[in-house]
C-alpha cells in the first residue's frame, strides 16, 4: 500500500536550512496497521504530511495505494483517508453537515453521502449527534467524528496522526477499538504516535523514528526482545557493593538498576545470593522491556522523558 | 471545479443561514452612517453619498473576510479539506462566493433603506451598481482570504487590516469629495484605484463617467483573484 524510497524534506528557516526528513524509506503491506514511532520533532508528522499530499517531498519519491505521490497527488487523494493531529471539523457546523460535505467533497451524490452519514454516525458511536454543534462535542467525540470524516469513502488506507492526543484514558481505549476495528475490516492503518503504549497496545509493526532518520523497525514484541532482559530495581543502603557484582549496573543514591535475562525466574536465587554476603534490601522490582527501553537503545534517549518534557 | 465550488460555497453559507442575526448586525454600521452623517450632506447629498457608502461596505464587508478562515487554519479544518480531492481554487471560490452573496444582500437592503431618506434609483441602476459592488468584493475578498492564510495569526492580520483599510478609505472620497481638499490630496487619491471605483459607482446614479472605474474594478479582480488562487495553491499554505 506504501511504497516510500528516499523521502526527504529540507525546511528552510532564518537559521538556515532543516532537515526534518533525512531520506526514509517506508514499506506498508495492504491490511498491515503500522505505528510510527518516535519523540516530539523526530520527523513523523512531517513525513506523514509528505504522504498525504499535503508537503511536497524535497527528494525521494513514493507510490501509495498504487498512486504516484509526486506526478498523481489527485489520485492519491481519492484514495486515502487522513485524521490530522487537530481537529477537522468547523466549530460553526453541525455534526451531520460536515460529514456529508465531506462525503460529497469525494464526489459521493447526496443520497450516497447521506447513507454513508448514517452508516458511519452509528459505527462511531455518534447517533444523536447529527444536529449537534461541533464546538458542543466532547473531546472523545470530536476525534470519532474526525475519524469518521477520514472514513466516509472507504478508503483502503487510513492515515492517524497522533490519534489520542490529549484524550482522557476512557476515550482513548475507545479510540482504540475502533481502530482496531478498521484492520479487522481490511482497512491498511498507518499511524503516528509518541505513547508507547498505543504503539504497543495497535501495532503490527513499528517504524521507529528519530532525528529524521528511521532508526528501527520490527513488532513490538521483536522490538522488545533486541533490550538484553528484564529492569530490575533493588532498593539497598550499600548500592555500590551491588553495583559491583552486575554488569551495566547504574547507581542512584539508595536505588541500583541492572538487566538481567529472564529477570522473574532469576530473582529468587540473586536474592538468596545478596543475603548471603550481607547486603539488607528494602525494594525489590522487576520491569519487562518497554517501548520505551528499546526506544533508549536505539537513541540513548528516553522517549517518556520527552514526552514529559512536551 | 463547478461542484467543488458550488459544495464549498453552501458549506461556508450554511452556518449563516442558520444564524442570519450575523448578517442583520452586518448592516447596523452602514445603516448608521446613512442615518447620522447622511444628513449632514443635505437633501441633494443623497444620490452622491448612497453609492460612495455601497463602496465602503465592499470593502469593509469583505475585507474581513480573512477573519473566517484563521479558526480553520488553526484546527485541522483546511488540512482536512485539503486532502481530499476537492479543487484548490473552489475552496477559495466558494468562500468568496459566500462573502458576495452577502454583500450583495446587505447592499441591496442598504439601498433600500436610503430611498426612505430620499435616495432615488431605477431597477437597472440598482443591478448595475450592485455589479460592480460585488467585483470589487470579489478582488478583495481573495486578497483578504490569501492575505489570512498566510498572516495565520489574528492580530497580525487585524494590523495588516487596519493599515491598508484606512488609507483606502480616505483616499477614496467616500465620505467626502476629495475635490475638497488641496492638490496634492485629490492626486493622492487617484492613485487609490478605490477612488475610482466610487466615481464609477456614483456615474451609475448621476451623471458620470464609469470607465475608470471599469478598468479600475478589472485590474483589481484580476490581480486579487490571480494572487489569491496562487496562495491556495500553493502547498505549505
Amino acid at each position: 500500500m506504501i511504497k516510500a524510497r528516499g523521502l526527504a524534506r529540507r525546511f528552510t528557516t532564518k537559521t538556515g536550512p532543516v532537515d526534518a526528513v533525512r531520506g526514509v524509506d517506508i514499506d506498508v503491506a495492504e491490511g498491515e496497521l503500522v505505528g510510527f514511532l518516535g519523540p516530539n520533532g523526530a520527523g513523523k508528522s512531517t513525513t506523514l504530511r509528505m504522504l498525504t499530499t499535503l508537503l511536497q517531498p524535497t527528494a525521494g519519491e513514493a507510490t501509495i495505494g498504487g498512486h504516484d505521490l509526486l506526478t498523481d497527488p489527485a489520485g492519491v487523494r481519492r484514495n486515502i483517508g487522513y485524521v490530522g493531529q487537530k481537529n477537522g471539523s468547523g466549530l460553526d457546523q453541525r455534526v451531520a453537515d460536515e460529514l456529508e460535505f465531506q462525503a460529497r467533497f469525494y464526489g459521493l451524490s447526496r443520497h450516497d453521502a447521506r447513507k454513508k452519514v448514517a452508516d458511519l454516525l452509528e459505527r462511531f458511536d455518534l447517533q444523536g449527534l447529527e444536529k449537534r454543534g461541533v464546538i458542543t462535542l466532547s473531546g472523545g467525540q470530536q476525534r470519532r467524528l474526525d475519524i469518521a470524516m477520514g472514513m466516509l469513502h472507504d478508503p483502503r488506507l487510513l492515515f492517524l496522526d497522533e490519534p489520542s492526543t490529549a484524550l482522557d484514558p476512557q476515550s482513548r481505549r475507545n479510540l482504540w477499538d475502533h481502530i482496531r476495528q478498521l484492520k479487522a475490516d481490511g482497512v491498511t492503518v498507518f499511524l503516528t504516535t509518541h505513547y508507547l503504549d498505543e504503539a504497543d497496545f495497535l501495532s503490527d509493526r513499528l517504524l521507529v523514528i528519530d532525528h529524521g532518520s528511521i532508526v528501527g523497525e520490527g513488532s513490538p514484541d521483536e522490538l522488545k526482545h533486541r533490550v538484553s532482559g528484564d529492569l530490575v530495581v533493588l532498593g539497598t543502603p550499600q548500592a555500590s557493593i551491588v553495583a559491583s557484582k552486575f554488569e551495566n549496573a547504574v547507581v542512584e543514591g539508595e536505588q541500583v538498576s541492572f538487566r538481567i535475562p529472564n529477570g522473574d525466574r532469576a530473582l529468587p536465587g540473586l536474592l538468596r545470593d545478596l543475603d548471603n554476603i550481607g547486603v539488607e534490601l528494602h525494594s525489590v522490582q522487576v520491569h519487562r522491556p518497554t517501548l520505551d527501553d528499546v526506544f533508549l537503545t536505539m537513541t540513548g534517549r528516553s522517549l517518556r522523558e520527552e514526552a514529559n518534557a512536551a | 471545479m463547478l461542484r467543488d465550488t458550488w459544495l464549498v460555497f453552501c458549506r461556508v453559507m450554511l452556518p449563516v443561514l442558520r444564524n442570519p442575526v450575523a448578517v442583520v448586525f452586518g448592516i447596523a454600521q452602514p445603516l448608521l452612517y446613512l442615518g447620522l452623517f447622511g444628513p449632514l450632506l443635505g437633501d441633494t447629498g443623497w444620490q452622491w453619498f448612497v453609492p460612495g457608502l455601497l463602496v465602503q461596505m465592499a470593502l469593509f464587508g469583505t475585507a474581513y473576510a480573512g477573519f473566517s478562515l484563521l479558526p480553520e487554519v488553526r484546527t485541522g479544518v483546511m488540512e482536512r479539506l485539503r486532502v481530499t480531492p476537492v479543487s484548490r481554487i473552489a475552496l477559495l471560490v466558494g468562500r468568496v462566493g459566500k462573502d458576495v452573496v452577502l454583500l450583495v444582500v446587505q447592499s441591496l437592503l442598504i439601498m433600500l433603506a436610503a430611498m426612505l431618506f430620499g435616495f432615488r434609483a431605477t431597477a437597472g441602476q440598482m443591478l448595475l451598481g450592485l455589479g460592480l459592488v460585488a467585483l470589487l468584493g470579489v478582488a478583495i475578498g481573495s486578497v483578504s482570504y490569501a492575505i489570512a492564510l498566510k498572516v495565520k495569526l489574528e492580530y497580525v492580520f487585524a494590523s495588516v487590516l487596519s493599515a491598508s483599510i484606512v488609507p483606502l478609505m480616505l483616499l477614496s472620497g467616500v465620505l467626502l469629495p476629495m475635490s475638497n481638499g488641496p492638490q496634492w490630496l485629490y492626486w493622492l487619491s487617484r492613485l487609490n484605484p478605490l477612488a475610482h471605483v466610487v466615481d464609477a459607482e456614483r456615474s451609475i446614479f448621476n451623471p458620470g463617467t464609469m470607465l475608470y472605474g471599469l478598468i479600475s474594478v478589472a485590474a483589481l479582480v484580476l490581480v486579487g483573484v490571480f494572487y489569491g488562487v496562487r496562495t491556495f495553491n500553493k502547498e505549505s499554505a
